[in-house]
């Protein structure tokens, strides 16, 4: 049993919101194909750390397991990415797991990504189709478009382009690339150009756009894929001339 | 409640939200406009030194015969200046920098993009004393001879690479960024086009810069 390979982990955590952090180590059995959220499954059930002593077992978020929910977000040896996609074997040990601290941390690697929702009603991403009378199909949209609005629909709210930003901060009002990027995406959509305005004025507001810094983080760590970047930058020229044209209308 | 209606217009937000936009923008026109144009017009003002001392002191009186050049200075420089360095100051002091943990290029060039404003700012303080306000109270003349005085101490001199590297560079990179801060560069094709193009502008004025340093000693 002793000859057996372990997976050393060293944890950051939390044990209340208004509590200190601290790090805890721990040594768990080595199975072939883990990920990270096997690794911290196995502390679930069997939660006693390095030095053998019974602890409470670290908390975390998931549900998918296949990188489509977003809930399992940390920063893995420094690096913020999805814990389930993340195979143990591939990583250098101990495996250093941290909480998203651009987000508020509930307990131990838990987060709550509230802002980010808050922030999806401010660019009003949705499409409004209720109305008081019936207003017929909506026109259609070539499969060169679909294609390009499919990429943005994949984002699943997991938060890594913010906490990879460096102009997501405490100090900053940045609502952050992700809600940017889901802001082309409503404003592409045939019927969600109708609204297109009113998503541009939170882009050129005090949260919106100015505040992106061209570090180009965002793009690389998210794990969808999503041409973040180019989304910002077709804003920039959207919002520009938005906020031009409205002016000179005043 | 958020309205979920259609509306004609959208309800515009009071121009206060707008400033940080609006102030953005003007700090991206300001560098590149005014202050980019005359960096480089300075530079190639200061190449004439590698043509000789009389060259350069020709094209000295030649600018210097420009009517009504303070104003100018003022209006063209100093004030897109003391906006483009303040409102910078203010920008880097709220970001905060990951390049430890994201050693991506572009995350590098946000980095240093925020280092060479600030030395550029400290040279550009201390180059406007030396050569444009110590001569007017001092009455000295602005000549090849004076600058030369300056540059053979060692220090200053090499603090003036550093200070012309670092300017070059905050320069050509703002170039790049500014090309997706007006929307020009979308993709990522044409911004890696851009930033090769931005490196060949940073190469050739920095080469000009330093080799025009070097003429005054």
């Amino acid at each position: 049993m002793s000859s057996e390979k372990v997976i050393r982990l060293k944890v950051k955590r939390k044990d209340q919101m208004d509590s200190e952090s601290y790090w805890e180590e721990f040594a768990i059995p080595y199975r072939p194909n883990m990920n990270v959220i096997s690794a911290l499954m196995e502390i679930q059930r069997n939660p006693i750390n390095a030095e053998g002593t019974q602890v409470r077992s670290v908390a975390w978020e998931y549900n998918c397991l296949e990188e489509v929910c977003g809930a399992c977000s940390m920063r893995i040896n420094g690096k913020v990415r999805q814990a389930c996609s993340t195979l143990v074997e591939k990583l250098e040990q101990p495996i250093q797991l941290e909480p998203m601290e651009t987000f508020p941390v509930e307990r131990d690697l838990v987060v709550d990504r509230q802002r980010m929702f808050d922030a999806l009603q401010k660019i009003k991403g949705w499409i409004p189709i209720d109305g008081t009378y019936a207003m017929g199909s909506g026109p259609l949209i070539s499969s060169g478009e679909q294609q390009e609005a499919y990429k943005f629909s994949t984002c699943m709210t997991c938060g890594c382009c913010l906490d990879a930003c460096p102009n997501v901060n405490s100090g900053s009002p940045f609502i952050g690339p992700q809600a940017l990027a889901q802001t082309k995406y409503f404003n592409m959509h045939p019927t969600g150009k109708l609204t297109k305005n009113e998503r541009l004025e939170v882009v050129i507001g005090d949260e919106g756009i100015s505040n992106c810094g061209n570090s180009q983080n965002c793009v690389e760590v998210c794990p969808k894929d999503i041409p973040l970047t180019t989304a910002l930058a077709e804003l920039n020229h959207e919002a520009n001339r938005y906020a031009l044209w409205s002016w000179l209308k005043k | 409640m958020q309205s979920n209606s259609l509306t004609a217009d959208p309800q515009p937000v009071s121009n206060n939200i707008r400033k940080r936009f609006v102030l953005s923008r003007l700090h991206s026109l300001a560098g590149i406009v005014p202050l980019g144009i005359f960096m480089v017009e300075h530079l190639l003002t200061n190449s004439t030194a590698l043509f000789g001392s009389e060259k350069y002191n020709e094209q000295i009186h030649l600018i210097q015969s420009i009517p009504f050049l303070p104003l100018l200075e003022i209006f063209l420089v100093a004030i897109p200046l003391i906006f483009h360095a303040g409102y910078g100051i203010y920008l880097s002091m709220i970001s905060k920098s990951n390049i430890q943990t994201y050693k991506y290029e572009r995350n590098r060039l946000f980095f240093f993009q925020r280092v060479t404003g600030i030395t550029t700012l400290v040279f550009i303080i201390y180059h406007v004393w030396s050569f444009r306000l110590a001569p007017v109270f001092y009455g000295t003349e602005i000549n090849f001879d004076l600058v030369n005085s300056h540059l053979e101490n060692v220090f200053i001199f090499s603090f003036y690479v550093i200070g012309v590297v670092g300017a070059v560079f905050h320069f050509t990179n703002g170039i790049r960024t500014g090309l997706i801060t007006w929307g020009v560069t979308k993709g990522p094709a044409s911004q890696r086009i851009a930033q090769k193009i931005c490196l060949l502008f940073f190469a050739v004025f920095g080469v000009l810069g330093v080799a025009s340093l070097f003429a005054f000693i």
